[in-house]
Protein backbone atom coordinates (compact mmCIF):
# COMPACT_ATOMS: atom_id res chain seq x y z
CA UNK A 1 0.00 0.00 0.00
CA UNK A 2 1.37 3.36 -1.03
CA UNK A 3 1.42 6.03 1.58
CA UNK A 4 2.64 9.90 2.23
CA UNK A 5 4.40 9.96 5.26
CA UNK A 6 7.03 11.61 6.66
CA UNK A 7 10.82 9.66 7.19
CA UNK A 8 9.87 9.54 11.37
CA UNK A 9 7.10 6.91 10.34
CA UNK A 10 9.13 5.26 8.25
CA UNK A 11 11.15 4.11 10.89
CA UNK A 12 7.89 2.97 12.97
CA UNK A 13 6.35 1.71 10.25
CA UNK A 14 9.49 -0.12 9.33
CA UNK A 15 9.42 -1.37 13.18
CA UNK A 16 5.56 -2.36 12.98
CA UNK A 17 6.23 -4.32 10.11
CA UNK A 18 8.89 -6.46 11.58
CA UNK A 19 7.30 -7.26 14.79
CA UNK A 20 9.09 -5.81 17.33
CA UNK A 21 8.26 -7.17 20.89
CA UNK A 22 9.68 -4.21 23.42
CA UNK A 23 9.99 -0.73 22.57
CA UNK A 24 11.76 1.68 25.06
CA UNK A 25 12.45 5.08 23.77
CA UNK A 26 12.65 8.48 24.90
CA UNK A 27 11.24 11.52 22.93
CA UNK A 28 13.36 14.36 21.36
CA UNK A 29 13.39 16.40 18.68
CA UNK A 30 13.40 15.48 15.85
CA UNK A 31 12.77 11.84 16.93
CA UNK A 32 9.64 12.28 18.57
CA UNK A 33 6.85 11.17 15.94
CA UNK A 34 8.88 7.73 15.25
CA UNK A 35 8.17 6.86 18.79
CA UNK A 36 5.08 8.61 19.13
CA UNK A 37 3.23 6.94 16.42
CA UNK A 38 4.35 3.10 17.81
CA UNK A 39 3.36 4.57 21.43
CA UNK A 40 -0.27 5.15 19.28
CA UNK A 41 0.27 1.18 17.88
CA UNK A 42 0.99 0.19 20.85
CA UNK A 43 -2.18 1.56 22.56
CA UNK A 44 -4.50 0.46 19.98
CA UNK A 45 -3.25 -2.85 19.35
CA UNK A 46 -1.91 -2.63 15.68
CA UNK A 47 1.27 -3.56 17.17
CA UNK A 48 1.75 -6.18 19.89
CA UNK A 49 4.53 -4.77 21.77
CA UNK A 50 5.59 -3.77 25.03
CA UNK A 51 5.98 0.25 25.09
CA UNK A 52 8.29 0.94 28.20
CA UNK A 53 8.41 4.64 29.47
CA UNK A 54 11.52 5.69 30.67
CA UNK A 55 13.41 8.26 32.41
CA UNK A 56 16.18 9.29 29.70
CA UNK A 57 18.29 7.93 26.69
CA UNK A 58 20.28 5.94 28.20
CA UNK A 59 17.51 3.95 30.22
CA UNK A 60 16.42 3.41 26.95
CA UNK A 61 18.81 1.57 25.70
CA UNK A 62 19.62 -0.29 28.58
CA UNK A 63 16.20 -1.78 28.82
CA UNK A 64 16.40 -2.44 25.07
CA UNK A 65 19.16 -4.35 26.16
CA UNK A 66 17.47 -6.15 29.05
CA UNK A 67 14.79 -6.87 26.39
CA UNK A 68 16.83 -8.31 23.87
CA UNK A 69 18.86 -10.45 26.14
CA UNK A 70 15.11 -12.38 26.92
CA UNK A 71 14.90 -12.84 23.44
CA UNK A 72 12.65 -10.24 22.50
CA UNK A 73 13.15 -8.22 19.28
CA UNK A 74 14.01 -4.94 20.42
CA UNK A 75 13.97 -0.86 18.84
CA UNK A 76 14.48 2.31 20.03
CA UNK A 77 15.27 5.70 18.41
CA UNK A 78 16.74 8.76 18.83
CA UNK A 79 18.85 11.89 17.96
CA UNK A 80 22.05 13.68 19.15
CA UNK A 81 22.61 14.68 22.75
CA UNK A 82 19.89 11.80 23.16
CA UNK A 83 22.26 9.19 21.45
CA UNK A 84 25.47 10.96 23.47
CA UNK A 85 23.57 10.20 26.36
CA UNK A 86 23.23 6.99 25.42
CA UNK A 87 26.91 6.59 24.98
CA UNK A 88 27.80 3.78 27.63
CA UNK A 89 24.99 1.75 26.60
CA UNK A 90 25.70 1.18 22.77
CA UNK A 91 29.18 -0.34 24.36
CA UNK A 92 27.13 -2.85 25.86
CA UNK A 93 24.44 -3.45 23.56
CA UNK A 94 27.21 -4.35 20.92
CA UNK A 95 29.62 -5.88 23.44
CA UNK A 96 26.95 -7.99 24.58
CA UNK A 97 26.48 -8.92 20.53
CA UNK A 98 22.33 -7.89 20.73
CA UNK A 99 20.75 -8.00 17.91
CA UNK A 100 19.16 -4.17 18.94
CA UNK A 101 18.10 -1.88 15.69
CA UNK A 102 17.66 1.92 16.89
CA UNK A 103 16.31 4.84 14.08
CA UNK A 104 18.83 7.86 14.82
CA UNK A 105 18.30 11.04 12.89
CA UNK A 106 20.80 13.17 12.61
CA UNK A 107 20.92 16.65 14.64
CA UNK A 108 23.72 18.25 15.43
CA UNK A 109 25.32 18.34 18.85
CA UNK A 110 25.38 21.48 21.12
CA UNK A 111 26.45 23.92 21.79
CA UNK A 112 25.11 26.49 20.25
CA UNK A 113 21.80 24.62 21.09
CA UNK A 114 20.36 23.26 17.78
CA UNK A 115 17.75 20.69 16.55
CA UNK A 116 18.98 20.89 12.58
CA UNK A 117 21.14 18.28 10.94
CA UNK A 118 24.53 17.24 10.97
CA UNK A 119 26.01 14.11 11.02
CA UNK A 120 28.54 14.50 14.25
CA UNK A 121 25.95 12.41 16.63
CA UNK A 122 26.00 9.09 14.94
CA UNK A 123 29.46 9.31 13.91
CA UNK A 124 30.79 10.14 17.49
CA UNK A 125 29.37 7.02 17.88
CA UNK A 126 31.52 5.09 15.14
CA UNK A 127 33.71 3.13 17.60
CA UNK A 128 31.32 1.61 19.81
CA UNK A 129 30.61 -1.91 17.70
CA UNK A 130 27.32 -0.34 16.00
CA UNK A 131 26.78 -0.80 12.48
CA UNK A 132 25.46 2.15 10.73
CA UNK A 133 22.67 2.93 7.50
CA UNK A 134 22.35 6.21 6.25
CA UNK A 135 19.46 6.22 4.58
CA UNK A 136 18.66 8.98 1.69
CA UNK A 137 14.85 8.01 1.29
CA UNK A 138 11.63 7.41 3.03
CA UNK A 139 11.44 4.25 1.74
CA UNK A 140 14.76 3.37 1.79
CA UNK A 141 14.63 4.09 5.54
CA UNK A 142 11.74 1.90 6.09
CA UNK A 143 12.87 -0.81 3.96
CA UNK A 144 16.29 -1.00 6.23
CA UNK A 145 14.57 -1.61 8.91
CA UNK A 146 13.68 -4.45 8.01
CA UNK A 147 17.06 -5.35 6.70
CA UNK A 148 18.71 -4.01 9.79
CA UNK A 149 16.94 -6.87 11.91
CA UNK A 150 18.41 -9.38 9.27
CA UNK A 151 21.41 -8.72 9.19
CA UNK A 152 21.38 -7.91 13.06
CA UNK A 153 20.30 -11.18 13.68
CA UNK A 154 22.02 -13.25 11.63
CA UNK A 155 25.85 -12.02 13.10
CA UNK A 156 24.43 -10.78 16.81
CA UNK A 157 25.45 -7.06 16.25
CA UNK A 158 23.33 -4.23 16.75
CA UNK A 159 22.47 -1.62 13.86
CA UNK A 160 21.63 2.09 13.81
CA UNK A 161 19.72 3.14 10.95
CA UNK A 162 20.42 7.01 9.93
CA UNK A 163 18.30 9.82 8.59
CA UNK A 164 18.76 13.89 8.54
CA UNK A 165 16.88 15.88 10.59
CA UNK A 166 13.80 17.70 8.83
CA UNK A 167 15.29 16.94 5.13
CA UNK A 168 14.11 13.36 5.71
CA UNK A 169 12.95 13.08 9.15
CA UNK A 170 10.19 15.63 7.93
CA UNK A 171 10.01 15.84 4.77
CA UNK A 172 6.78 13.42 3.17
CA UNK A 173 7.14 11.27 0.12
CA UNK A 174 5.56 8.30 -0.99
CA UNK A 175 6.11 4.84 0.79
CA UNK A 176 5.34 1.77 -0.19
CA UNK A 177 4.36 0.34 2.59
CA UNK A 178 4.76 -3.65 1.79
CA UNK A 179 2.16 -6.42 3.06
CA UNK A 180 3.15 -7.66 6.49
CA UNK A 181 2.85 -11.45 4.95
CA UNK A 182 5.66 -10.00 2.84
CA UNK A 183 7.58 -8.62 5.81
CA UNK A 184 7.01 -12.22 7.65
CA UNK A 185 9.10 -14.08 4.75
CA UNK A 186 11.58 -11.62 4.55
CA UNK A 187 11.90 -11.61 8.07
CA UNK A 188 10.91 -14.41 10.46
CA UNK A 189 10.88 -14.71 13.98
CA UNK A 190 13.58 -13.46 16.01
CA UNK A 191 15.57 -16.86 17.28
CA UNK A 192 17.85 -15.14 20.36
CA UNK A 193 21.52 -16.64 20.63
CA UNK A 194 20.91 -17.35 23.70
CA UNK A 195 17.96 -17.25 26.40
CA UNK A 196 17.06 -16.53 30.15
CA UNK A 197 15.57 -19.12 31.89
CA UNK A 198 15.58 -20.45 35.40
CA UNK A 199 16.22 -24.35 33.79
CA UNK A 200 19.53 -23.23 32.40
CA UNK A 201 21.05 -20.26 34.22
CA UNK A 202 23.22 -17.72 32.41
CA UNK A 203 25.23 -14.65 33.69
CA UNK A 204 25.44 -12.09 30.72
CA UNK A 205 28.13 -9.66 30.20
CA UNK A 206 29.99 -10.60 33.28
CA UNK A 207 33.71 -10.24 34.72
CA UNK A 208 35.82 -11.12 31.80
CA UNK A 209 39.75 -11.34 32.65
CA UNK A 210 42.86 -10.73 30.11
CA UNK A 211 42.38 -14.56 29.33
CA UNK A 212 39.40 -13.87 27.13
CA UNK A 213 38.24 -10.51 26.69
CA UNK A 214 40.79 -9.91 23.72
CA UNK A 215 38.88 -13.21 22.03
CA UNK A 216 35.74 -11.34 22.49
CA UNK A 217 36.55 -8.39 20.57
CA UNK A 218 38.74 -10.76 18.16
CA UNK A 219 35.08 -12.01 17.05
CA UNK A 220 32.96 -8.60 16.73
CA UNK A 221 35.50 -7.66 14.39
CA UNK A 222 35.67 -10.46 12.46
CA UNK A 223 31.48 -10.66 12.26
CA UNK A 224 31.51 -7.21 11.09
CA UNK A 225 34.01 -8.20 8.34
CA UNK A 226 31.73 -10.46 7.10
CA UNK A 227 28.69 -7.93 6.97
CA UNK A 228 29.41 -6.45 3.27
CA UNK A 229 29.11 -9.73 2.07
CA UNK A 230 25.87 -10.39 4.38
CA UNK A 231 24.64 -6.77 3.67
CA UNK A 232 24.78 -8.04 -0.38
CA UNK A 233 22.93 -11.22 0.10
CA UNK A 234 20.00 -10.31 2.25
CA UNK A 235 20.26 -6.86 -0.20
CA UNK A 236 19.38 -9.26 -2.63
CA UNK A 237 16.49 -11.45 -0.51
CA UNK A 238 14.93 -8.49 -0.28
CA UNK A 239 14.60 -7.52 -4.07
CA UNK A 240 13.34 -10.60 -4.76
CA UNK A 241 10.58 -10.24 -2.47
CA UNK A 242 10.08 -6.83 -2.23
CA UNK A 243 11.30 -5.64 -6.01
CA UNK A 244 13.70 -2.84 -4.59
CA UNK A 245 17.56 -3.41 -4.12
CA UNK A 246 19.32 -2.39 -1.16
CA UNK A 247 23.08 -1.38 -1.19
CA UNK A 248 25.68 -0.87 0.86
CA UNK A 249 26.92 1.84 -1.71
CA UNK A 250 25.16 3.63 -4.73
CA UNK A 251 27.54 4.57 -7.31
CA UNK A 252 25.92 6.80 -10.53
CA UNK A 253 27.52 7.71 -13.05
CA UNK A 254 31.00 6.58 -11.63
CA UNK A 255 32.36 4.02 -14.25
CA UNK A 256 34.06 7.14 -16.64
CA UNK A 257 33.49 9.67 -14.25
CA UNK A 258 36.67 12.14 -13.94
CA UNK A 259 35.41 13.25 -10.56
CA UNK A 260 33.26 11.72 -8.41
CA UNK A 261 31.41 13.50 -5.53
CA UNK A 262 30.78 11.28 -2.14
CA UNK A 263 27.99 12.05 -0.39
CA UNK A 264 26.03 10.18 2.38
CA UNK A 265 22.10 10.95 3.67
CA UNK A 266 19.90 12.79 1.62
CA UNK A 267 22.56 15.07 0.49
CA UNK A 268 23.37 11.83 -1.84
CA UNK A 269 20.16 12.25 -3.87
CA UNK A 270 21.11 16.40 -4.58
CA UNK A 271 24.33 15.41 -5.57
CA UNK A 272 22.84 13.28 -8.78
CA UNK A 273 20.50 16.49 -9.59
CA UNK A 274 24.64 18.80 -10.17
CA UNK A 275 25.97 14.89 -11.79
CA UNK A 276 23.34 14.98 -14.35
CA UNK A 277 23.31 19.06 -15.17
CA UNK A 278 27.55 18.27 -15.43
CA UNK A 279 26.99 15.45 -17.76
CA UNK A 280 25.02 17.95 -20.10
CA UNK A 281 27.64 19.97 -20.08
CA UNK A 282 30.30 17.27 -21.09
CA UNK A 283 31.93 17.03 -18.26
CA UNK A 284 32.59 13.37 -16.79
CA UNK A 285 31.14 13.76 -12.98
CA UNK A 286 29.70 10.66 -10.96
CA UNK A 287 28.20 10.61 -7.65
CA UNK A 288 28.85 7.81 -5.08
CA UNK A 289 26.26 7.21 -2.16
CA UNK A 290 28.22 5.51 1.11
CA UNK A 291 24.64 4.28 2.52
CA UNK A 292 27.13 1.74 5.13
CA UNK A 293 29.48 3.61 7.63
CA UNK A 294 30.17 0.50 9.99
CA UNK A 295 31.24 -1.56 8.84
CA UNK A 296 33.04 0.59 6.17
CA UNK A 297 32.84 -0.54 2.64
CA UNK A 298 36.82 -0.89 2.09
CA UNK A 299 36.02 -3.51 -0.85
CA UNK A 300 33.04 -1.38 -3.01
CA UNK A 301 34.90 1.89 -2.55
CA UNK A 302 38.52 0.28 -4.25
CA UNK A 303 36.38 -1.11 -6.77
CA UNK A 304 34.53 1.80 -7.73
CA UNK A 305 36.94 4.59 -7.17
CA UNK A 306 40.09 2.45 -8.42
CA UNK A 307 40.07 4.81 -11.61
CA UNK A 308 38.68 8.00 -10.68
CA UNK A 309 41.22 10.95 -10.89
CA UNK A 310 39.75 13.37 -8.44
CA UNK A 311 37.28 12.22 -5.84
CA UNK A 312 35.40 14.81 -3.68
CA UNK A 313 34.12 13.74 -0.23
CA UNK A 314 31.15 15.82 1.20
CA UNK A 315 30.85 15.43 4.72
CA UNK A 316 28.16 16.94 6.83
CA UNK A 317 30.53 16.57 9.85
CA UNK A 318 33.63 17.05 11.49
CA UNK A 319 36.50 16.11 13.40
CA UNK A 320 37.72 18.49 14.95
CA UNK A 321 42.03 18.44 14.63
CA UNK A 322 41.02 16.46 11.53
CA UNK A 323 39.21 16.22 8.48
CA UNK A 324 35.26 15.57 7.29
CA UNK A 325 34.99 11.99 8.97
CA UNK A 326 33.97 10.17 5.85
CA UNK A 327 37.06 11.42 3.69
CA UNK A 328 39.22 10.35 6.25
CA UNK A 329 37.51 6.71 6.51
CA UNK A 330 37.55 6.85 2.41
CA UNK A 331 41.36 8.00 2.07
CA UNK A 332 42.14 5.11 4.79
CA UNK A 333 40.68 2.52 2.33
CA UNK A 334 42.26 3.78 -0.64
CA UNK A 335 45.60 4.00 1.03
CA UNK A 336 48.22 2.48 -1.50
CA UNK A 337 46.02 1.19 -4.23
CA UNK A 338 46.49 4.20 -6.37
CA UNK A 339 46.93 7.90 -7.46
CA UNK A 340 43.47 9.32 -6.45
CA UNK A 341 43.26 12.56 -5.35
CA UNK A 342 40.96 13.03 -2.37
CA UNK A 343 39.30 16.79 -1.99
CA UNK A 344 37.85 17.28 1.60
CA UNK A 345 34.31 19.32 1.44
CA UNK A 346 32.68 20.06 4.67
CA UNK A 347 29.28 21.61 4.03
CA UNK A 348 25.92 21.93 5.79
CA UNK A 349 27.08 22.16 9.33
CA UNK A 350 24.29 22.45 11.81
CA UNK A 351 21.09 22.63 9.02
CA UNK A 352 22.61 24.67 6.58
CA UNK A 353 21.12 23.59 3.29
CA UNK A 354 23.14 21.55 0.96
CA UNK A 355 21.69 22.51 -2.46
CA UNK A 356 23.27 21.31 -6.21
CA UNK A 357 24.65 24.78 -6.15
CA UNK A 358 26.82 23.52 -3.15
CA UNK A 359 27.95 20.20 -5.52
CA UNK A 360 28.77 22.99 -8.22
CA UNK A 361 31.04 24.63 -6.42
CA UNK A 362 32.93 21.98 -5.35
CA UNK A 363 33.14 20.72 -9.10
CA UNK A 364 34.79 23.98 -9.88
CA UNK A 365 37.01 23.63 -6.84
CA UNK A 366 38.23 20.19 -8.37
CA UNK A 367 38.12 21.14 -11.86
CA UNK A 368 41.04 24.00 -10.96
CA UNK A 369 43.60 21.92 -9.73
CA UNK A 370 45.31 18.36 -9.24
CA UNK A 371 45.84 18.06 -5.77
CA UNK A 372 43.52 19.89 -2.83
CA UNK A 373 45.10 23.18 -1.85
CA UNK A 374 44.38 22.76 1.16
CA UNK A 375 43.42 20.03 3.66
CA UNK A 376 39.53 21.20 4.16
CA UNK A 377 37.51 22.93 1.68
CA UNK A 378 34.80 24.53 3.03
CA UNK A 379 31.44 25.46 1.24
CA UNK A 380 29.28 28.50 2.51
CA UNK A 381 31.33 29.46 5.47
CA UNK A 382 31.24 33.16 5.79
CA UNK A 383 34.53 34.55 6.33
CA UNK B 1 33.95 -27.69 22.63
CA UNK B 2 37.01 -28.03 24.81
CA UNK B 3 36.70 -26.51 27.62
CA UNK B 4 39.29 -26.28 30.16
CA UNK B 5 37.88 -26.95 33.68
CA UNK B 6 40.63 -26.49 36.18
CA UNK B 7 39.31 -26.66 39.36
CA UNK B 8 38.26 -23.03 39.93
CA UNK B 9 36.86 -21.93 36.45
CA UNK B 10 36.36 -21.96 32.93
CA UNK B 11 39.39 -21.36 30.83
CA UNK B 12 38.93 -21.13 26.75
CA UNK B 13 41.63 -22.46 24.21
CA UNK B 14 40.65 -20.82 21.32
CA UNK B 15 37.91 -18.06 20.19
CA UNK B 16 36.18 -20.86 18.40
CA UNK B 17 35.04 -22.23 21.38
CA UNK B 18 33.74 -19.27 23.29
CA UNK B 19 30.09 -17.75 22.77
CA UNK B 20 29.11 -14.95 20.86
CA UNK B 21 27.46 -13.37 23.30
CA UNK B 22 29.58 -12.32 26.66
CA UNK B 23 28.01 -15.24 28.96
CA UNK B 24 28.52 -17.76 31.28
CA UNK B 25 29.02 -21.17 30.30
CA UNK B 26 29.31 -23.13 33.42
CA UNK B 27 27.41 -21.86 36.66
CA UNK B 28 28.46 -20.41 39.51
CA UNK B 29 29.62 -23.83 40.95
CA UNK B 30 32.53 -23.31 39.36
CA UNK B 31 33.23 -19.60 40.22
CA UNK B 32 34.39 -19.95 43.96
CA UNK B 33 34.31 -16.27 44.69
CA UNK B 34 35.39 -17.19 48.61
CA UNK B 35 39.16 -16.66 47.46
CA UNK B 36 38.59 -13.38 47.47
CA UNK B 37 38.05 -12.92 51.47
CA UNK B 38 40.41 -11.36 53.45
CA UNK B 39 38.41 -11.15 56.69
CA UNK B 40 35.85 -14.20 57.77
CA UNK B 41 33.01 -14.02 59.36
CA UNK B 42 33.02 -16.49 62.63
CA UNK B 43 29.43 -17.31 64.17
CA UNK B 44 29.52 -17.83 67.98
CA UNK B 45 26.35 -20.16 68.32
CA UNK B 46 25.84 -20.13 72.14
CA UNK B 47 25.15 -16.11 71.80
CA UNK B 48 22.91 -16.83 68.44
CA UNK B 49 19.12 -16.01 69.01
CA UNK B 50 18.57 -17.68 65.64
CA UNK B 51 16.38 -14.40 64.38
CA UNK B 52 17.60 -14.99 60.82
CA UNK B 53 19.26 -11.05 60.05
CA UNK B 54 22.49 -12.60 59.09
CA UNK B 55 21.29 -14.39 56.07
CA UNK B 56 18.65 -11.98 55.02
CA UNK B 57 21.17 -9.57 54.82
CA UNK B 58 23.92 -12.01 53.19
CA UNK B 59 24.17 -10.26 49.77
CA UNK B 60 25.89 -13.22 48.75
CA UNK B 61 23.20 -15.72 49.60
CA UNK B 62 26.38 -17.14 52.07
CA UNK B 63 24.37 -18.03 54.71
CA UNK B 64 22.36 -20.73 54.88
CA UNK B 65 19.55 -21.78 57.73
CA UNK B 66 20.53 -25.54 58.81
CA UNK B 67 18.34 -26.66 61.58
CA UNK B 68 17.59 -23.30 62.69
CA UNK B 69 20.87 -22.36 62.87
CA UNK B 70 22.71 -20.36 60.29
CA UNK B 71 26.11 -21.95 58.58
CA UNK B 72 28.63 -19.63 56.37
CA UNK B 73 29.27 -21.02 53.01
CA UNK B 74 32.62 -19.98 52.96
CA UNK B 75 32.88 -20.99 49.08
CA UNK B 76 31.37 -18.14 48.21
CA UNK B 77 31.63 -15.77 51.14
CA UNK B 78 33.48 -12.53 50.06
CA UNK B 79 34.23 -11.23 53.90
CA UNK B 80 31.94 -8.17 53.60
CA UNK B 81 30.88 -8.06 57.27
CA UNK B 82 27.40 -7.31 56.48
CA UNK B 83 26.40 -10.32 58.85
CA UNK B 84 28.45 -8.61 61.78
CA UNK B 85 27.25 -5.22 61.77
CA UNK B 86 23.42 -6.27 61.38
CA UNK B 87 23.71 -9.07 63.94
CA UNK B 88 21.60 -7.46 66.71
CA UNK B 89 23.24 -9.90 69.50
CA UNK B 90 27.27 -9.24 67.76
CA UNK B 91 27.59 -12.62 67.88
CA UNK B 92 29.29 -12.95 64.56
CA UNK B 93 32.98 -11.71 64.67
CA UNK B 94 35.30 -11.17 61.87
CA UNK B 95 38.59 -12.71 61.99
CA UNK B 96 41.39 -12.17 59.44
CA UNK B 97 41.89 -14.92 56.98
CA UNK B 98 45.18 -16.56 57.23
CA UNK B 99 46.40 -18.42 54.06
Amino acid sequence: MKKVIMGNHALSYGAMLARTQVIAAYPITPQTQVVELLSEMCADGTLNAKFIKVESEHSAMAACIGASIAGARTFTATSSQGLALMHEMLHWAAGGRLPIVMGNINRAMAPGWTIWTDQNDSLSQRDTGWMQFYCSSNQEVLDTVLQAYKISETISIPSMVVLDAFALSHTYEVVDIPDQAKVDEYLPKFKPYATVTPDDPRAFDGLTGPEHYMELRYKLQKDMEKVPALFEETGRQFEKIFGRRLSAVEPYLCDDAEIVLVTSGTAGYTARVAVEEMRKKGLKVGNLRIKMFRPFPFEDCRRILAKTPKIAVLDRNISYGHHGIFSQELKSALYGTGDQAVFSFIAGLGGRDITAESFREMIETVSRTDRPTEDILWIGVKR
Amino acid sequence: MSIKKDKKKIVFESEKDMPTMPMSLGSMLWNKTGSWRNIRPEIKLEDCIQCGICWKFCPDMSIEIENEWPVINYDYCKGCGICAEECPVKCIAMVEERR
